[in-house]
């Protein structure tokens, strides 16, 4: 999260109000950036990220027919291997996203830790969604996203 | 938005533009003001512009803003010249209650609510992160997912008459799991036999009144003072990486181009991707009949330890409140076969439907309606009159009105667990910052949810329930 008196560009992501589940939006110099930071706003709704050391690596690779999938099936990917690795991410490693011919594909090293007694969880995020879901650039690029809670 | 009153509590947005057929919202004055504040009559609309839409895009009183279709939303669409839609079940399919009856008077339990209330939270798993107690193969959850409920009782879990007295006899006969992706296996496998979090909970509760006994009789509520219990749960990470899946598969089959939402992305139903999704979501709705028939085998267990017996504990009804299945609906003067959405919204059907158990089938089949944490739940009845108003369907809670942050912001755990414990309701859960999201204060007033639903036909007032214990995941 953005240290109080930084500059604007140096905000992560900011958690928005939503009635009934999770919304935020996430910023980066690059939409690879963006994306790597919209998975740590999701980890913030369920850990506190910054404690999670680099233990454990999880390469992973997506594919999506146009930005907007690659981004929910990259988030899926996060509570995927929370719900079924006990996986905590806390960083995001060399991500990269790859315009191809017949869509977009992206690759990243996530690190973290596996969960355990010592974690605190404070949220369960169950899905990434299409809601309200924006992908803008201007001064760099700004991803929203809607998860399920 | 052009919304016009055409009777008590019924509102129309007229069919224009896109739309194929009108909206129709249930509300009284007060609710509308809420329903109005968020995108709900936005996705009403563009229900209503889905191919194969028959009738109405409805909108239920306690209906909230949702993905794509609104939380309180019912649709129906014809089987050969309609769609599914995974937005129009939802992302938590078969989310739904189960109630349980029970001989005792709340007298009988007062002294023991805290040892039942710590007994049944160290029985049954809950929490974010939480696996089962049972170990399962791929094998058994794949006989999970086509058997449901069954599957459970023929395991110990419960009796068999349980099965009449739920929905579909929990298990719903489509259910395949070809089209069951591993990651939704390797997501089912250690959740089953557990509540979850957020605003899933059980509740140990007390009849307060009761407003129709004939029905009441019918559905074993007997007395003013009775104890119930209330499961409220769904298919947990499985159901959401079937959702997940299947708005995947039916944008790659189908595109987005042309949808005002992406999450309204549908199938033809009669299409191969549109049948994989109801087979898949039929599964899916079996792993949730599983999962309440088992807390309710272990709940039954905690009464039988520490009370010496589980005097009665037979089950009332299981209801799913987010599903889309075929049912056989007059339109017109004919019979149609048509698939009725439902999220967020439950089924009432009334007197003589084949689907309404034996025993309930002359008072219309039992509808749950679960307030929120700490506030009173309601028992109805379906009726004749909501087949024609509705599909049969009527609302499914209060509706969340305030977004957890600004609960977060404004509520403690503690101090709500110390409220409730001045009005003699025991608490417990896994997260004081879950109990916080969850203040009663951030949903809207069951009381007068079920008042609309009961004043417009869509589900008549059976009883009202409070809770005198509570366990949040």
């Amino acid at each position: 999260m953005a240290v109080e008196g930084a500059p604007a560009a140096m905000e992560r992501y900011r958690i928005l109000p939503h009635t009934a589940d999770g919304k935020f939006q996430a910023f980066g110099r690059t939409l690879d950036e963006a994306f790597g930071n919209a998975a740590l706003a999701l980890a913030s709704l369920m850990w506190d990220w910054e404690k999670i050391g680099p233990r454990v690596r999880h390469f992973v690779h997506v594919t999506g027919i146009d930005r907007e999938q690659l981004l929910v099936k990259f988030l899926s990917e996060v509570i995927y291997l929370f719900e079924t690795k006990r996986f905590l991410l806390g960083r995001v490693e060399g991500l990269r996203i790859r315009e191809e011919f017949s869509g977009f594909k992206l690759e990243a090293l996530l690190e973290g830790e596996a969960l355990a007694d010592a974690h605190e969880l404070h949220g369960n995020v169950k899905a990434a969604t299409y809601s309200d879901l924006k992908i803008e650039e201007c001064d760099g690029f700004t991803v929203q996203v809607v998860v399920d809670m | 938005m052009d919304l016009r009153k055409i009777g008590d509590n019924v509102w129309e947005i007229p069919k224009q533009g896109e739309m194929r057929v009108p909206a129709i919202v249930y509300s009284s004055a007060r609710l509308l003001e809420d329903i109005r504040r968020d995108q709900s009559l936005v996705q009403a609309r563009n229900v209503a512009c889905l191919p194969g839409i028959v009738r109405a895009s409805y909108v239920m009183p306690d209906a909230h803003q949702g993905y794509g279709f609104p939380i309180g939303g019912v649709a129906a669409f014809d089987v050969d010249d309609g769609v599914i839609s995974p937005g129009g079940v939802g992302y938590d399919i078969n989310c739904g209650v189960r109630l349980l009856r029970t001989d005792y008077d709340e007298s009988d339990v007062t002294a023991k609510r805290k040892e039942l209330l710590a007994e049944i939270f160290r029985e049954v798993p809950a929490g974010v992160g939480k696996g089962g107690v049972t170990k399962l193969s791929r094998s058994v959850l794949k006989e999970i997912l086509v058997r449901g409920a069954e599957w459970a009782v023929e395991k110990g879990y419960g009796r068999a008459e349980d099965l009449e007295r739920t929905e579909e006899r929990g298990r719903m006969a489509e259910a395949a799991v070809d089209g069951i992706s591993d990651r939704a296996l390797e997501r089912g496998i250690p959740q089953l036999g557990t509540l979850g979090a957020g605003n899933h909970f059980l509740e140990i509760q007390k009849v307060l009144e009761i407003y129709d006994e004939t029905a009441a009789r019918a559905f074993g509520v007997e007395a003013v003072g009775q104890v119930l219990v209330m499961i409220h749960c769904g298919s947990r990470g499985l159901g959401h990486q079937v959702a997940t899946d299947y708005i995947e598969a039916m944008e790659n089959a189908f595109g987005v181009a042309g949808l005002p939402d992406r999450e309204l992305v549908n199938a033809p139903f009669k299409s191969s991707e549109g049948q994989r999704y109801y087979r898949a979501m039929s599964a899916a709705v079996n792993y949730a009949f599983a999962n309440r028939q088992m807390i309710a085998h272990w709940v039954r267990e905690v009464f039988a330890r520490v009370l010496g017996g589980a005097k009665g504990m037979d089950q009332i009804y299981d209801v799913c409140h987010n599903v889309a299945k075929v049912e056989e609906h007059e339109d017109g003067g004919r019979s149609r076969r048509l698939v009725v959405h439902r999220k967020g919204a439950t089924r009432s059907f009334g007197p003589g439907r084949p689907e309404v158990p034996a025993p309930y089938r002359s008072v219309g089949q039992p509808v749950i309606i679960p307030g929120s944490m700490g506030t009173a739940s309601f028992l109805l009845a379906g009726t004749k009159e909501a087949e024609g108003l509705s599909f049969g369907s009527t609302a499914h809670g209060a509706g969340r009105v305030m977004s957890r942050h600004e609960a977060l912001r404004r509520f403690r755990g503690e101090e709500i667990r110390d409220d409730l414990a001045r009005r003699g309701i025991e608490l417990k859960s896994t997260s004081w910052k879950g109990v916080a999201e969850e203040a009663s204060e951030a949903y809207k007033d069951v009381d007068e949810v079920v008042r609309v639903s009961d004043e417009v036909g869509l589900g008549r007032l059976v009883a009202k329930v409070v809770p005198i214990g509570v366990m949040k995941g």
